[in-house]
């Protein structure tokens, strides 16, 4: 999160991670991937605030992840129709809800290389609500047209397709992609940020309303249970961020 | 050669120059001490094939310049950034590269575990993953109606190579809950594996061990090696050493650093 948010009371991390629970809304099964404190922490918050529902895999994690049968349990959960939510990012990510975690440039000879796909040619057509996560917003990440299609917005009629995006919630604003249409529709500006600025850094056009709200901050109950009950169970998979964010107690 | 080898190196025999060689990811275990023998070797045009994906094994392996092509759905160093060695051998061109995704190396690797040719799998079509894999084919689900699917060929590796927590003198390893080790074991022709310890007794006699144990069947050789995960992590044993990994990062970013690397902790065998 670039910038000191407005209201002292919340930070940054903990209103994109209320933003991306509240997108979660009734999921059985939530799968949160590595490298994914943000998108962790918001599983988290909708199972403390679900009661200890819905499930929730952290792939980071060894205490809240419930997988024994190796690497590919995930992927074969997700197959059946087991995970409802998911989380991707990109290197790049255009306005047609392609994302590009591979390379750009020429791809035998690229001037930028990615780590690479990860699972994510697979599970962008099989989850549900795919939750594309990116905190830097700008006109590098957010292109017109990726160089690199790891996996597609949509696809042809025919192809088995019973996921995809769902939406793009970045470090200034929430955007949900209109399978339809195959466009983003901007939903909320987050506190402390404009329209300007995401018409300014965003490289690709979208819809949006006539007057564009601010993303509402998170509840004082949401806060409440992020802080006391999220925080200590991230700390687990993630004691550095949780340390930072939080103020957990780092072991190391 | 007894199966429990004498020392590292001969339990490293059967991966020779050019070696379609299957590595594990972090957490499912890494033999990082293998990898510092090989390129102490060093061993030349390795095929490496990561399950699903790799960190700072293929990083090394690649910058020492061991690696004639690489399998694998990514290398990361994680919260230390980008592999920079995996990253300026693809901009240079210099390592052949077969981008995959994870479930797709994880099917391929099952395929050869049931001795078929070939695997099925979602996902991928219309991705310019599947798009620069012409070994990959797409064909009309044969029991459905205009529903194109992708088949993958099996990979059966010359060698799986991982590190474990125990071993017993039979040859047989505990893996615990890392059961993809399993797959690569039973989809390579041989099996290599480090282990912490070496345990008196069944591993197989105790049904609670049983279940998490690979039988020595599948393998070919086995060195102890303590520790053998340093610097990477060894998931409910012990931590990343992240001091170590963060000096890495750093030091690899040049190719003068990776250099400096290399003599400081692979080539000084106290290191290793």
């Amino acid at each position: 999160m670039t910038g000191a948010p407005p209201d002292p009371a919340w930070r940054g991390e903990e209103l994109l991670a209320d933003v991306i629970c509240r997108l979660i809304g009734d999921a059985r099964h939530v799968a949160v991937g590595n490298a994914s404190p943000i998108p962790a922490a918001a599983a988290l918050l909708a199972r403390a605030l679900g009661n200890g529902r819905p499930y929730v895999s952290l792939l980071q994690s060894r205490k809240h992840n419930f997988f024994t049968d190796g690497g590919r349990e995930l992927f074969d959960c997700a197959g059946q129709g087991r995970i409802d939510v998911f989380f991707l990012s990109g290197g790049e990510i255009d306005g047609r809800g392609n994302i590009n975690l591979v390379s750009i440039g020429d791809y035998d000879k690229p001037t930028v290389r990615f780590p690479g796909s990860f699972g994510a040619a697979y599970l962008y057509y099989v989850v549900p609500k795919v939750i594309l996560f990116r905190t830097e917003h700008s006109r590098r990440t957010l292109v017109p047209q990726v160089d690199f299609v790891t996996a597609p917005g949509t696809s042809a009629s025919n192809v088995h397709r019973t996921g995809g995006p769902f939406a793009l919630v970045t470090n200034r604003c929430l955007f949900v992609f209109d399978r339809a249409t195959k466009r983003f529709q901007l939903v909320s500006v987050h506190p402390g940020h404009t329209l300007a600025e995401v018409i300014e850094n965003t490289g690709f056009d979208f819809d949006r309303p006539v007057d564009v709200p601010i993303t509402a901050p998170p509840s004082p109950h949401a806060l409440s249970q992020l802080r006391k009950v999220v925080a200590p169970e991230l700390a687990e998979a993630y004691p550095r961020f949780a340390a930072e964010v939080f103020g957990t107690r780092e072991p190391r | 050669m007894a199966l429990i080898a004498d020392t590292l190196e001969d339990a490293l025999a059967a991966i020779g120059d050019g070696c379609m060689l299957a590595i594990s990811r972090e957490v499912a275990g890494v033999s990082m001490a293998a990898t510092r023998a090989l390129i102490r070797r060093p061993v030349a045009q390795l095929r490496l094939v990561a399950l699903p994906t790799s960190s700072l094994q293929a990083d090394l392996l690649i910058g020492a310049g061991c690696v004639a092509t690489l399998e694998t759905s990514a290398v990361s160093l994680g919260e230390f950034g980008p592999a920079p060695r995996f990253s300026a051998a693809i901009r240079a061109g210099v390592i052949g590269m077969k981008d995959a995704t994870c479930p797709a190396l994880h099917a391929a690797f099952q395929a050869a575990e049931k001795g078929v040719p070939f695997a099925p799998l979602r996902g991928l079509i219309g991705s310019d993953v599947l798009a620069h894999r012409p070994d990959w084919r797409v064909i009309d689900n044969p029991f459905g109606c205009d529903d194109p699917i992708v088949l993958l060929p099996a990979i059966q590796p010359d060698v799986a190579l991982f590190h474990a927590p125990m071993a017993d003198r039979a040859g047989n390893v505990w893996i615990g809950r890392q059961r993809e080790l399993a797959t690569m074991a039973h989809a390579a022709k041989k099996t290599v594996v480090t282990v912490e310890r070496l345990l008196d007794g069944d591993l197989l006699a105790d049904p609670m061990l049983a279940a998490g144990t690979l039988a020595g069947f599948y393998i070919e050789a086995i060195a102890l090696a303590e520790r053998g995960a340093w610097p990477l992590p060894l998931p409910d044993h012990y931590a990343a050493d992240y001091d170590h990994l963060a000096e890495y990062a750093r030091l690899a970013a040049t190719p003068e650093g990776f250099a400096r690397y290399l003599e400081r902790y692979v080539h000084d065998r106290r290191a290793a």
